[in-house]
Protein backbone atom coordinates (compact mmCIF):
# COMPACT_ATOMS: atom_id res chain seq x y z
CA UNK A 1 0.00 0.00 0.00
CA UNK A 2 1.39 3.37 -0.96
CA UNK A 3 1.57 6.11 1.63
CA UNK A 4 0.28 9.55 0.63
CA UNK A 5 2.78 12.37 0.96
CA UNK A 6 2.51 14.30 4.19
CA UNK A 7 1.12 17.80 3.73
CA UNK A 8 0.94 20.10 6.73
CA UNK A 9 -2.64 21.14 7.53
CA UNK A 10 -1.63 24.83 7.39
CA UNK A 11 -0.32 24.32 3.88
CA UNK A 12 -3.43 22.41 2.82
CA UNK A 13 -5.77 25.16 4.05
CA UNK A 14 -3.65 27.85 2.47
CA UNK A 15 -3.64 26.04 -0.87
CA UNK A 16 -7.39 25.64 -0.79
CA UNK A 17 -7.95 29.27 0.15
CA UNK A 18 -5.65 30.45 -2.64
CA UNK A 19 -7.46 28.23 -5.10
CA UNK A 20 -10.89 29.55 -4.07
CA UNK A 21 -9.74 33.18 -4.01
CA UNK A 22 -8.27 32.91 -7.50
CA UNK A 23 -11.50 31.47 -8.86
CA UNK A 24 -13.58 34.21 -7.25
CA UNK A 25 -11.30 37.07 -8.33
CA UNK A 26 -11.55 35.92 -11.97
CA UNK A 27 -15.32 36.60 -11.94
CA UNK A 28 -17.01 39.97 -12.13
CA UNK A 29 -17.99 41.99 -9.09
CA UNK A 30 -21.27 42.72 -7.38
CA UNK A 31 -22.38 45.50 -5.05
CA UNK A 32 -25.19 45.62 -2.51
CA UNK A 33 -26.00 48.95 -0.92
CA UNK A 34 -28.73 50.60 1.10
CA UNK A 35 -30.79 53.40 -0.37
CA UNK A 36 -33.62 55.36 1.17
CA UNK A 37 -36.39 52.82 0.40
CA UNK A 38 -34.52 49.54 0.68
CA UNK A 39 -31.50 47.64 -0.60
CA UNK A 40 -30.20 47.72 -4.17
CA UNK A 41 -28.13 44.88 -5.61
CA UNK A 42 -26.08 45.64 -8.70
CA UNK A 43 -23.93 43.12 -10.56
CA UNK A 44 -21.84 43.18 -13.67
CA UNK A 45 -23.38 40.34 -15.63
CA UNK A 46 -23.30 40.00 -19.42
CA UNK A 47 -25.91 37.24 -19.37
CA UNK A 48 -29.57 38.14 -19.46
CA UNK A 49 -30.78 34.76 -18.24
CA UNK A 50 -28.14 33.35 -15.90
CA UNK A 51 -28.80 35.44 -12.83
CA UNK A 52 -26.39 36.37 -10.07
CA UNK A 53 -29.09 38.02 -7.96
CA UNK A 54 -32.35 36.33 -7.05
CA UNK A 55 -35.25 36.12 -4.65
CA UNK A 56 -35.13 33.77 -1.67
CA UNK A 57 -38.13 34.84 0.37
CA UNK A 58 -40.48 37.74 1.07
CA UNK A 59 -37.83 40.13 2.36
CA UNK A 60 -34.67 38.20 1.51
CA UNK A 61 -32.48 38.24 -1.58
CA UNK A 62 -29.48 36.16 -2.58
CA UNK A 63 -26.48 37.18 -4.63
CA UNK A 64 -23.45 35.16 -5.61
CA UNK A 65 -20.17 35.63 -7.43
CA UNK A 66 -17.70 33.05 -8.65
CA UNK A 67 -18.60 29.76 -10.24
CA UNK A 68 -22.20 29.89 -11.50
CA UNK A 69 -23.19 26.26 -10.97
CA UNK A 70 -21.90 26.34 -7.41
CA UNK A 71 -23.68 29.45 -6.21
CA UNK A 72 -26.83 28.48 -8.10
CA UNK A 73 -26.92 25.22 -6.14
CA UNK A 74 -26.62 27.25 -2.94
CA UNK A 75 -29.41 29.57 -4.11
CA UNK A 76 -31.80 26.64 -4.64
CA UNK A 77 -30.85 25.20 -1.24
CA UNK A 78 -31.70 28.58 0.28
CA UNK A 79 -35.10 28.79 -1.42
CA UNK A 80 -35.89 25.28 -0.18
CA UNK A 81 -34.81 25.96 3.39
CA UNK A 82 -36.78 29.22 3.49
CA UNK A 83 -39.98 27.80 1.93
CA UNK A 84 -39.88 24.77 4.22
CA UNK A 85 -39.41 26.87 7.32
CA UNK A 86 -42.19 29.25 6.30
CA UNK A 87 -44.53 26.32 5.61
CA UNK A 88 -43.73 24.50 8.82
CA UNK A 89 -43.87 27.55 11.10
CA UNK A 90 -44.78 31.03 9.90
CA UNK A 91 -43.57 33.33 7.15
CA UNK A 92 -42.34 35.67 9.90
CA UNK A 93 -39.93 33.02 11.20
CA UNK A 94 -37.79 33.05 8.06
CA UNK A 95 -34.86 35.41 8.52
CA UNK A 96 -31.57 36.21 6.83
CA UNK A 97 -29.45 35.40 9.89
CA UNK A 98 -30.67 31.80 10.02
CA UNK A 99 -30.10 31.36 6.32
CA UNK A 100 -26.64 32.92 6.48
CA UNK A 101 -25.71 30.46 9.23
CA UNK A 102 -26.91 27.53 7.14
CA UNK A 103 -24.88 28.76 4.18
CA UNK A 104 -21.85 29.20 6.43
CA UNK A 105 -22.25 25.58 7.55
CA UNK A 106 -22.34 24.27 3.98
CA UNK A 107 -19.41 26.39 2.80
CA UNK A 108 -17.32 25.66 5.89
CA UNK A 109 -18.02 21.95 5.67
CA UNK A 110 -17.07 21.81 2.02
CA UNK A 111 -13.94 23.89 2.59
CA UNK A 112 -12.53 21.62 5.31
CA UNK A 113 -13.75 18.19 4.20
CA UNK A 114 -13.88 18.15 0.41
CA UNK A 115 -11.06 18.02 -2.10
CA UNK A 116 -12.14 21.23 -3.76
CA UNK A 117 -13.59 24.26 -1.94
CA UNK A 118 -16.57 26.09 -3.45
CA UNK A 119 -15.28 28.97 -5.56
CA UNK A 120 -18.02 31.32 -4.50
CA UNK A 121 -18.77 34.26 -2.30
CA UNK A 122 -22.38 34.92 -1.47
CA UNK A 123 -24.56 37.60 0.03
CA UNK A 124 -27.81 37.20 1.94
CA UNK A 125 -29.65 40.51 2.21
CA UNK A 126 -32.79 41.21 4.19
CA UNK A 127 -34.74 44.43 4.04
CA UNK A 128 -36.04 45.46 7.46
CA UNK A 129 -38.96 47.66 8.48
CA UNK A 130 -36.54 50.54 9.01
CA UNK A 131 -33.14 51.25 7.48
CA UNK A 132 -31.45 50.32 10.79
CA UNK A 133 -32.97 46.83 10.56
CA UNK A 134 -31.60 46.09 7.09
CA UNK A 135 -29.15 43.20 7.10
CA UNK A 136 -26.32 42.26 4.78
CA UNK A 137 -24.51 38.97 5.43
CA UNK A 138 -21.43 38.42 3.31
CA UNK A 139 -20.33 34.78 3.37
CA UNK A 140 -16.87 33.78 2.19
CA UNK A 141 -15.74 30.60 0.41
CA UNK A 142 -14.53 29.09 3.72
CA UNK A 143 -17.76 29.79 5.63
CA UNK A 144 -16.69 33.02 7.31
CA UNK A 145 -19.74 35.23 7.85
CA UNK A 146 -19.32 38.99 7.83
CA UNK A 147 -22.19 41.14 9.08
CA UNK A 148 -21.84 44.16 6.78
CA UNK A 149 -23.35 47.60 7.26
CA UNK A 150 -24.65 49.99 4.62
CA UNK A 151 -22.92 48.36 1.64
CA UNK A 152 -20.73 45.48 0.56
CA UNK A 153 -18.70 44.39 -2.45
CA UNK A 154 -18.28 40.79 -3.60
CA UNK A 155 -15.78 39.35 -6.05
CA UNK A 156 -13.67 40.99 -8.77
CA UNK A 157 -11.27 43.70 -7.72
CA UNK A 158 -13.01 44.04 -4.38
CA UNK A 159 -10.72 46.54 -2.66
CA UNK A 160 -10.53 49.00 -5.55
CA UNK A 161 -14.30 48.93 -5.99
CA UNK A 162 -14.89 49.39 -2.28
CA UNK A 163 -12.62 52.45 -2.23
CA UNK A 164 -14.52 53.98 -5.14
CA UNK A 165 -17.86 53.22 -3.53
CA UNK A 166 -16.92 54.71 -0.14
CA UNK A 167 -16.24 58.06 -1.84
CA UNK A 168 -19.78 58.21 -3.23
CA UNK A 169 -22.03 56.30 -0.86
CA UNK A 170 -24.77 58.07 1.15
CA UNK A 171 -27.45 56.00 2.91
CA UNK A 172 -30.18 58.54 2.06
CA UNK A 173 -29.65 58.24 -1.72
CA UNK A 174 -32.56 57.57 -4.07
CA UNK A 175 -32.61 54.32 -6.04
CA UNK A 176 -31.41 56.12 -9.16
CA UNK A 177 -28.47 57.64 -7.27
CA UNK A 178 -27.63 54.28 -5.68
CA UNK A 179 -27.56 52.57 -9.09
CA UNK A 180 -25.36 55.37 -10.41
CA UNK A 181 -22.91 55.12 -7.50
CA UNK A 182 -22.66 51.37 -7.92
CA UNK A 183 -22.24 51.65 -11.69
CA UNK A 184 -19.42 54.17 -11.26
CA UNK A 185 -17.76 52.07 -8.58
CA UNK A 186 -17.95 48.90 -10.69
CA UNK A 187 -16.62 50.60 -13.83
CA UNK A 188 -12.92 51.14 -14.19
CA UNK A 189 -12.18 54.86 -14.49
CA UNK A 190 -11.53 54.78 -18.25
CA UNK A 191 -14.13 52.24 -19.23
CA UNK A 192 -17.84 52.39 -18.34
CA UNK A 193 -19.82 49.17 -18.08
CA UNK A 194 -22.59 49.06 -20.69
CA UNK A 195 -26.10 49.18 -19.22
CA UNK A 196 -26.89 45.89 -21.00
CA UNK A 197 -24.19 44.25 -18.86
CA UNK A 198 -25.75 45.32 -15.57
CA UNK A 199 -28.10 43.19 -13.53
CA UNK A 200 -30.03 45.24 -10.99
CA UNK A 201 -32.55 44.05 -8.42
CA UNK A 202 -34.04 45.69 -5.36
CA UNK A 203 -35.58 44.76 -2.04
CA UNK A 204 -38.11 47.53 -1.53
CA UNK A 205 -39.22 48.49 1.96
CA UNK A 206 -42.98 48.61 1.48
CA UNK A 207 -46.16 46.94 2.62
CA UNK A 208 -46.36 44.24 -0.05
CA UNK A 209 -45.40 40.71 0.91
CA UNK A 210 -42.78 40.02 -1.74
CA UNK A 211 -40.28 42.87 -1.62
CA UNK A 212 -37.95 41.58 -4.34
CA UNK A 213 -38.09 42.90 -7.89
CA UNK A 214 -35.79 43.30 -10.85
CA UNK A 215 -35.21 46.51 -12.78
CA UNK A 216 -35.89 46.24 -16.50
CA UNK A 217 -33.15 47.22 -18.92
CA UNK A 218 -35.19 50.26 -19.98
CA UNK A 219 -35.28 51.47 -16.35
CA UNK A 220 -31.54 50.89 -15.95
CA UNK A 221 -30.79 52.89 -19.12
CA UNK A 222 -33.07 55.67 -17.88
CA UNK A 223 -31.35 55.71 -14.47
CA UNK A 224 -27.86 55.87 -15.92
CA UNK A 225 -28.67 58.59 -18.47
CA UNK B 1 -28.58 19.43 -0.38
CA UNK B 2 -29.98 16.39 -2.17
CA UNK B 3 -28.20 13.81 -4.28
CA UNK B 4 -28.90 13.94 -7.99
CA UNK B 5 -31.47 11.10 -7.89
CA UNK B 6 -33.21 12.49 -4.80
CA UNK B 7 -33.37 16.09 -6.03
CA UNK B 8 -37.02 17.26 -6.00
CA UNK B 9 -36.35 20.03 -8.55
CA UNK B 10 -38.90 22.81 -8.36
CA UNK B 11 -41.63 20.60 -6.93
CA UNK B 12 -42.52 21.73 -3.42
CA UNK B 13 -44.81 18.75 -2.79
CA UNK B 14 -41.96 16.33 -3.54
CA UNK B 15 -39.66 18.40 -1.33
CA UNK B 16 -42.15 17.99 1.52
CA UNK B 17 -42.16 14.22 0.98
CA UNK B 18 -38.35 14.08 1.06
CA UNK B 19 -38.23 15.86 4.39
CA UNK B 20 -41.21 13.93 5.81
CA UNK B 21 -43.69 16.82 6.03
CA UNK B 22 -46.20 15.80 3.36
CA UNK B 23 -49.79 16.37 4.50
CA UNK B 24 -51.31 14.05 1.89
CA UNK B 25 -51.78 10.31 1.79
CA UNK B 26 -51.96 9.77 5.54
CA UNK B 27 -54.39 7.08 6.61
CA UNK B 28 -57.55 8.47 8.13
CA UNK B 29 -60.14 6.98 10.50
CA UNK B 30 -62.85 5.03 8.68
CA UNK B 31 -65.72 6.55 10.64
CA UNK B 32 -66.86 9.81 9.16
CA UNK B 33 -66.35 12.74 11.49
CA UNK B 34 -68.09 16.06 11.27
CA UNK B 35 -65.78 18.85 10.08
CA UNK B 36 -66.56 22.31 8.74
CA UNK B 37 -67.51 22.40 5.09
CA UNK B 38 -67.19 25.36 2.78
CA UNK B 39 -69.79 25.75 0.09
CA UNK B 40 -70.79 27.72 -2.98
CA UNK B 41 -68.21 29.31 -5.28
CA UNK B 42 -68.66 30.64 -8.80
CA UNK B 43 -66.46 32.08 -11.55
CA UNK B 44 -67.15 33.48 -14.98
CA UNK B 45 -65.23 34.74 -17.95
CA UNK B 46 -65.73 38.30 -19.09
CA UNK B 47 -64.37 40.31 -22.02
CA UNK B 48 -61.07 41.24 -20.36
CA UNK B 49 -60.56 38.57 -17.72
CA UNK B 50 -62.43 36.57 -15.10
CA UNK B 51 -64.54 37.25 -12.01
CA UNK B 52 -64.58 34.81 -9.06
CA UNK B 53 -66.87 34.84 -6.05
CA UNK B 54 -67.57 32.73 -3.00
CA UNK B 55 -69.97 33.02 -0.06
CA UNK B 56 -68.60 33.27 3.49
CA UNK B 57 -70.36 30.42 5.31
CA UNK B 58 -68.79 27.21 6.61
CA UNK B 59 -71.08 24.54 8.08
CA UNK B 60 -70.70 21.42 10.23
CA UNK B 61 -73.81 19.41 9.63
CA UNK B 62 -76.68 21.75 10.42
CA UNK B 63 -74.53 24.19 12.41
CA UNK B 64 -72.80 27.27 11.05
CA UNK B 65 -69.19 26.88 12.11
CA UNK B 66 -67.79 30.05 10.58
CA UNK B 67 -69.42 33.05 8.99
CA UNK B 68 -66.40 34.90 7.65
CA UNK B 69 -64.56 32.25 5.71
CA UNK B 70 -62.65 33.38 2.64
CA UNK B 71 -63.04 30.78 -0.09
CA UNK B 72 -61.71 32.85 -2.95
CA UNK B 73 -57.98 33.15 -2.53
CA UNK B 74 -55.31 34.75 -4.64
CA UNK B 75 -52.90 32.09 -5.94
CA UNK B 76 -50.42 34.47 -7.53
CA UNK B 77 -50.44 37.75 -9.46
CA UNK B 78 -52.64 36.45 -12.30
CA UNK B 79 -54.66 33.62 -10.81
CA UNK B 80 -56.97 32.66 -7.99
CA UNK B 81 -58.53 29.56 -6.44
CA UNK B 82 -62.02 29.16 -5.05
CA UNK B 83 -62.69 26.16 -2.84
CA UNK B 84 -65.70 24.14 -1.82
CA UNK B 85 -65.59 21.08 0.43
CA UNK B 86 -64.00 20.11 3.74
CA UNK B 87 -62.49 23.37 5.01
CA UNK B 88 -59.38 21.95 6.68
CA UNK B 89 -57.96 19.98 3.75
CA UNK B 90 -59.14 22.69 1.33
CA UNK B 91 -57.26 25.46 3.14
CA UNK B 92 -54.19 23.26 3.40
CA UNK B 93 -54.42 22.53 -0.32
CA UNK B 94 -54.66 26.21 -1.19
CA UNK B 95 -51.72 27.05 1.05
CA UNK B 96 -49.63 24.34 -0.59
CA UNK B 97 -50.75 25.42 -4.04
CA UNK B 98 -49.73 29.02 -3.43
CA UNK B 99 -46.39 27.84 -2.09
CA UNK B 100 -45.85 25.49 -5.02
CA UNK B 101 -46.38 28.31 -7.52
CA UNK B 102 -44.06 30.68 -5.65
CA UNK B 103 -41.47 27.96 -5.03
CA UNK B 104 -41.41 27.03 -8.71
CA UNK B 105 -41.05 30.67 -9.70
CA UNK B 106 -38.12 31.18 -7.35
CA UNK B 107 -36.28 27.95 -8.14
CA UNK B 108 -36.79 28.11 -11.91
CA UNK B 109 -36.57 31.87 -12.24
CA UNK B 110 -39.87 32.17 -14.13
CA UNK B 111 -43.56 31.56 -13.47
CA UNK B 112 -45.45 28.42 -14.45
CA UNK B 113 -47.85 28.88 -17.36
CA UNK B 114 -51.54 29.18 -16.38
CA UNK B 115 -52.15 25.73 -17.85
CA UNK B 116 -49.27 24.38 -15.75
CA UNK B 117 -50.80 25.82 -12.60
CA UNK B 118 -54.21 24.29 -13.44
CA UNK B 119 -52.52 20.93 -13.96
CA UNK B 120 -50.64 21.20 -10.69
CA UNK B 121 -53.86 21.88 -8.79
CA UNK B 122 -55.38 18.81 -10.44
CA UNK B 123 -52.60 16.68 -8.96
CA UNK B 124 -53.24 18.12 -5.50
CA UNK B 125 -56.96 17.29 -5.77
CA UNK B 126 -56.14 13.77 -6.93
CA UNK B 127 -53.75 13.15 -4.06
CA UNK B 128 -56.60 14.06 -1.72
CA UNK B 129 -58.75 11.23 -3.15
CA UNK B 130 -58.33 8.79 -0.22
CA UNK B 131 -59.55 11.53 2.14
CA UNK B 132 -62.36 12.43 -0.28
CA UNK B 133 -63.59 8.82 -0.10
CA UNK B 134 -63.99 9.32 3.65
CA UNK B 135 -65.99 12.48 3.33
CA UNK B 136 -63.27 15.14 3.17
CA UNK B 137 -63.91 16.11 -0.40
CA UNK B 138 -62.23 19.20 -1.86
CA UNK B 139 -63.53 20.61 -5.15
CA UNK B 140 -61.84 23.81 -6.28
CA UNK B 141 -62.28 26.22 -9.18
CA UNK B 142 -59.16 27.66 -10.71
CA UNK B 143 -59.29 30.87 -12.73
CA UNK B 144 -56.77 33.30 -14.06
CA UNK B 145 -55.63 35.63 -16.76
CA UNK B 146 -53.44 33.86 -19.31
CA UNK B 147 -50.64 36.31 -20.10
CA UNK B 148 -49.57 34.24 -23.13
CA UNK B 149 -53.04 34.10 -24.74
CA UNK B 150 -54.23 37.45 -23.34
CA UNK B 151 -57.62 36.31 -22.07
CA UNK B 152 -59.19 34.89 -18.94
CA UNK B 153 -59.51 31.09 -18.41
CA UNK B 154 -61.48 28.90 -16.00
CA UNK B 155 -61.11 25.35 -14.77
CA UNK B 156 -63.49 23.14 -12.88
CA UNK B 157 -62.38 19.99 -10.99
CA UNK B 158 -63.92 16.82 -9.68
CA UNK B 159 -62.89 14.87 -6.57
CA UNK B 160 -60.62 12.54 -8.56
CA UNK B 161 -58.54 15.39 -9.91
CA UNK B 162 -60.40 15.55 -13.21
CA UNK B 163 -59.69 18.92 -14.78
CA UNK B 164 -62.22 20.53 -17.12
CA UNK B 165 -61.64 23.84 -18.81
CA UNK B 166 -64.84 25.89 -18.98
CA UNK B 167 -65.31 28.67 -21.48
CA UNK B 168 -68.18 30.66 -20.00
CA UNK B 169 -68.80 30.15 -16.30
CA UNK B 170 -68.58 27.55 -13.54
CA UNK B 171 -70.17 26.92 -10.15
CA UNK B 172 -69.19 24.46 -7.41
CA UNK B 173 -70.33 23.48 -3.92
CA UNK B 174 -73.73 22.76 -2.41
CA UNK B 175 -75.41 25.79 -4.03
CA UNK B 176 -73.95 25.08 -7.45
CA UNK B 177 -77.30 24.22 -9.08
CA UNK B 178 -78.98 27.47 -8.11
CA UNK B 179 -75.94 29.67 -8.64
CA UNK B 180 -75.17 27.92 -11.93
CA UNK B 181 -78.68 28.55 -13.23
CA UNK B 182 -78.41 32.27 -12.50
CA UNK B 183 -75.08 32.38 -14.32
CA UNK B 184 -76.51 30.45 -17.27
CA UNK B 185 -79.41 32.91 -17.58
CA UNK B 186 -77.34 36.06 -17.19
CA UNK B 187 -74.00 35.30 -18.82
CA UNK B 188 -73.06 37.13 -22.01
CA UNK B 189 -69.88 36.89 -24.05
CA UNK B 190 -69.08 40.61 -23.95
CA UNK B 191 -69.60 41.15 -20.22
CA UNK B 192 -67.40 43.71 -18.47
CA UNK B 193 -65.84 43.04 -15.07
CA UNK B 194 -68.53 45.24 -13.48
CA UNK B 195 -71.29 43.17 -15.14
CA UNK B 196 -69.53 40.05 -13.89
CA UNK B 197 -69.46 41.33 -10.31
CA UNK B 198 -73.20 42.01 -10.39
CA UNK B 199 -73.99 38.60 -11.93
CA UNK B 200 -71.83 36.58 -9.51
CA UNK B 201 -73.28 38.54 -6.57
CA UNK B 202 -76.77 37.69 -7.82
CA UNK B 203 -75.84 34.03 -8.31
CA UNK B 204 -74.64 33.70 -4.70
CA UNK B 205 -77.74 35.53 -3.49
CA UNK B 206 -80.06 33.07 -5.21
CA UNK B 207 -78.02 30.12 -3.95
CA UNK B 208 -78.23 31.43 -0.38
CA UNK B 209 -82.01 31.76 -0.70
CA UNK B 210 -82.48 28.11 -1.65
CA UNK B 211 -79.51 26.35 -0.02
CA UNK B 212 -79.05 26.38 3.76
CA UNK B 213 -75.29 25.79 3.54
CA UNK B 214 -74.71 28.93 1.46
CA UNK B 215 -74.49 32.22 3.31
CA UNK B 216 -76.07 35.38 1.92
CA UNK B 217 -74.86 38.95 2.43
CA UNK B 218 -74.97 39.88 6.12
CA UNK B 219 -75.55 43.64 6.12
CA UNK B 220 -75.81 43.96 9.90
CA UNK B 221 -72.39 42.44 10.48
CA UNK B 222 -70.97 43.93 7.27
CA UNK B 223 -70.09 40.51 5.83
CA UNK B 224 -70.29 40.24 2.05
CA UNK B 225 -69.13 37.48 -0.30
CA UNK B 226 -65.53 37.58 -1.46
CA UNK B 227 -65.54 38.74 -5.08
CA UNK B 228 -62.37 39.21 -7.10
CA UNK B 229 -61.48 40.12 -10.66
CA UNK B 230 -58.40 38.96 -12.53
CA UNK B 231 -57.42 40.95 -15.62
CA UNK B 232 -54.18 41.96 -17.32
CA UNK B 233 -53.64 44.22 -14.28
CA UNK B 234 -53.65 41.17 -12.02
CA UNK B 235 -55.80 39.94 -9.14
CA UNK B 236 -57.97 42.56 -7.42
CA UNK B 237 -60.51 42.04 -4.68
CA UNK B 238 -63.77 43.92 -5.09
CA UNK B 239 -64.39 46.42 -2.32
CA UNK B 240 -67.14 45.69 0.24
CA UNK B 241 -68.63 49.16 -0.34
CA UNK B 242 -69.34 48.25 -3.96
CA UNK B 243 -70.76 44.86 -2.96
CA UNK B 244 -73.00 46.52 -0.39
CA UNK B 245 -74.51 48.83 -3.00
CA UNK B 246 -74.79 45.93 -5.48
CA UNK B 247 -76.80 43.91 -2.96
CA UNK B 248 -78.95 46.92 -2.10
CA UNK B 249 -79.85 47.17 -5.79
CA UNK B 250 -80.64 43.45 -5.96
CA UNK B 251 -82.83 43.71 -2.83
CA UNK B 252 -84.67 46.74 -4.28
CA UNK B 253 -85.45 44.83 -7.46
CA UNK B 254 -86.91 41.98 -5.44
CA UNK B 255 -88.94 44.34 -3.22
CA UNK B 256 -90.72 45.81 -6.25
CA UNK B 257 -92.26 42.50 -7.22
Amino acid sequence: MSMPFYVAPEQMMKDRADYARKGIARGRALIALQYIDGIALIAENPSNTLRKISEIYDRIAFAGVGKYNEFDQLRVAGVRAADLKGYQFSRLDVDARGLANQYAQILGQTFTHEMKPLEVEILVAEVGLTQEQDQLFHIMYDGTVIDEHQFTVLGGDMEAIRTRLVERFVPQASLQEAVKFAHQALSLSDQQIASSELEVAVLVRNNSRRCFSRLSEATIIQYLA
Amino acid sequence: MFSFEQDPGANFGELLKRVGLSPFGDSLPVNEILVPHATTCVALRCANGVVMAGDRRATSGNLISHREMEKVVQADQFSGVAIAGAAGPAMEMVKLFQLQIEHYEKVEGQSLSLEGKANQLSMFVRSNLPAAMQGFMVVPIFAGYDTLLNHGRLWNYDATGGRYEEHDFVATGSGMLHAGTVLRMGWRRDMTVDDGVVLTARALWEASVADSATGGPDALRGIYPVVASITSDGFARIDDVLLKSTYEEIAKGIGQK
